[in-house]
């Protein structure tokens, strides 16, 4: 709550959170949201402009790109949140053992890591998608199995960190088990770190599915997906330059969003902003005695 | 009451692969009394700390056995309730999303997981540890080094542990502040009759609150004496630090 509270203070932070929580529900209430059906294809609306009927135009084939371009907010967006959560989840508990109980099984799982590691991401999707075929599925496979070395190695440095510290020490010596000390010092600490972590490559993950669409590797036709989208008005690019850009600034502004919110999430997050409730009722208890003193002065 | 004969422990320098290591600790054997207040004294780095960890359980020995009422320390239903601690840095040593009050109150939980406390027993800590009750709902962030150390040893004695292990626990504090922290530590003790491991390089400290001293140089034993007899310690290295202050 009050992390929500302290984002909606930051003003830009705030404006970023609407538009992705207006996304993400158009995204999953596409049927509800899109004014036609996305793969309808019109041959007489071929290239319309933008009417009351069709807001945003029509493409190639004449569908509405309205639609599409909602519909398309499944696979641009929420899979590769799918995606995301998946390899975040798989790289936090491999950057927790390792950092929380160190020695032989760190040592191991950071060496299955810098093997990971040590390919290029794009190299290693690429080749993923070389041997089981194009398709979202085995990008969406192929995105996990390439980030979680990342997440895991960033969050093991936090978890590291933290696990060295002060009051986790007393914990133990307290008689608090692993579980305890986890749980309720290091998740809450490292929370921060795997949020920003998360919500950065959130961001060029979209970027990436989108490009290997507008390759041609991902998003089959006729399903709607952003990349698709700009891949199809690539062909017009010169005539009808227009049709690129409605799936270009969705893309540009759903990611711009996404970097604003990671950026002022680190903040949010940060413990210091909370303040007791007591001192603040003492500070207005203090404010209001001093228009107190300040009235009998006048 | 906590006994700890024939300690060794080394850390691996080095690498995964490497094969060499630093003993810290060497056959450390020592005894500490019910209520008894035990002072650690020597030099940074002669591994005081290492031995205080040791003796919490956090670690294990590589040789030897630490044990407390006669079971081992390293089994943490042992530790529960009977052992805490109070560390130095007090800046590390609340969790920055922890209220004072939880603080306080996570070693009474760890204790009891099912029971109920009643909402006084914070009130009575923050009393006995000198601040008011107004602190219950800071954040540490927002509490000053001696403010910190006090919800620090508040949190420490609220299970009423049999004995407390201080690592250097006034040292990072100012000189007055140090001072009424010691008094308060002198105060606590007697109420509670709780024994104190009191690990500092400050001898003088060491000398107003212990009654019995061990002289601890390169992670080895290098006299014990009662604080009576102070003044006629044998060895040269514990002379040369008495000398230190006397001048
Ligand atoms: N976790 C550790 N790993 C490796 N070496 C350590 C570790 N902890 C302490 N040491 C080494 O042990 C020695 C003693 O350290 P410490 O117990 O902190 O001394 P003191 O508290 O007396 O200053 C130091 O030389 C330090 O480098
Ligand atoms: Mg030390």
């Amino acid at each position: 709550m009050t992390m929500l509270r302290n984002i909606w203070k930051d003003k830009l932070a705030a404006i970023s959170l609407s538009i992705l929580a207006i996304v993400l529900t158009a995204g999953i209430f596409a049927p509800l949201f899109a004014p036609h059906d996305p793969n309808e294809v019109n041959m007489k609306l071929r290239y319309a402009a933008s009417s009351w009927e069709y807001l945003l135009g029509n493409d190639h084939l004449g569908r509405c790109i309205l639609s599409r371009l909602i519909y398309g907010i499944r696979p641009s967006v929420l899979w590769v949140l799918a995606a995301l959560a998946g390899s975040v989840m798989l790289g936090t508990a491999v950057g927790f053992v390792a950092g929380f109980f160190r020695g032989k099984v760190d040592a191991a799982l950071m060496r299955v890591c810098d093997v990971m590691l040590s390919f290029p991401g794009y190299v290693m999707t690429l080749a993923i998608v070389g041997i089981m075929g194009v398709g979202l599925e085995n990008i969406l496979a192929a995105f996990i199995l390439t980030k979680w070395a990342w997440f895991a190695r960033i969050i093991r440095t936090s978890v590291l960190q933290y696990a060295e510290s002060e009051y986790v020490r007393f914990a133990k010596a307290a008689g608090a088990g692993s579980f305890h000390i986890i749980r309720r010092h290091i998740i809450p600490v490292t929370a921060s770190d795997v949020a920003v972590v998360a919500s950065s490559s959130f961001g060029s993950m979209i970027l990436q599915i989108s490009g290997f669409s507008f390759l041609g590797l991902g998003v089959q036709a006729p399903t709607a997906e952003w990349g698709m989208m700009l891949n199809e008005a690539r062909e017009v690019m010169f005539s009808r330059p227009e049709l690129m850009l409605a799936p270009g600034l969705t893309i540009i502004i759903v990611v711009s969003a996404i970097n604003f919110l990671s950026d002022s999430l680190q903040a949010a997050l940060d413990p210091k902003l909370r303040t007791s409730t007591s001192k603040a009722a003492e500070q207005t208890s203090a404010v209001s005695a001093k228009q107190l003193l300040g009235r009998e002065v006048a | 009451m906590l006994t700890a004969s024939h300690v060794h422990k080394s850390y691996r320098k080095g690498g995964l692969f490497s094969r060499e290591s630093q003993q810290v600790l060497r056959d450390v054997s020592f005894e500490c009394g019910r209520g008894e207040c035990l002072g650690i004294i020597g030099e940074s780095g002669s591994g005081k700390s290492t031995l205080g960890r040791l003796i919490l359980g956090i670690e294990r020995p590589d040789s030897g056995s630490i044990r407390f009422e006669g079971q081992p320390v390293e089994d943490r239903k042992v530790r529960q309730g009977s052992l805490s601690a109070v560390f130095q840095d007090y800046t590390s040593s609340i969790n920055p999303f922890f209220t004072v009050e939880e603080a306080i109150m996570e070693p009474l939980k760890l204790q009891r997981k099912d029971q109920q406390y009643d909402a006084c027993k914070v009130d009575v800590l923050l009393h006995q540890v000198g601040l008011n009750p107004s602190y219950r709902t800071q954040y540490p962030h927002e509490l000053s080094g001696g403010e910190a150390q006090r919800v620090c040893i508040a949190r420490a004695i609220s299970t009423e542990p049999k004995c407390i292990v201080l690592d250097e626990a006034i040292s990072s504090l100012d000189g007055s502040v140090q001072m009424q922290v010691l008094e308060l530590l002198k105060e606590l003790r007697e109420i509670y009759q709780m024994s104190y491991i009191f690990i500092t390089h400050d001898i003088q400290a060491a000398a107003y609150i212990c009654d019995s001293l061990i002289i601890f140089r390169e992670g080895q034993i290098e006299e014990k004496i009662r604080i009576e007899q102070l003044k006629d310690v044998q060895s040269a290295y514990a002379r040369k630090l008495l000398q230190m202050i006397i001048t």
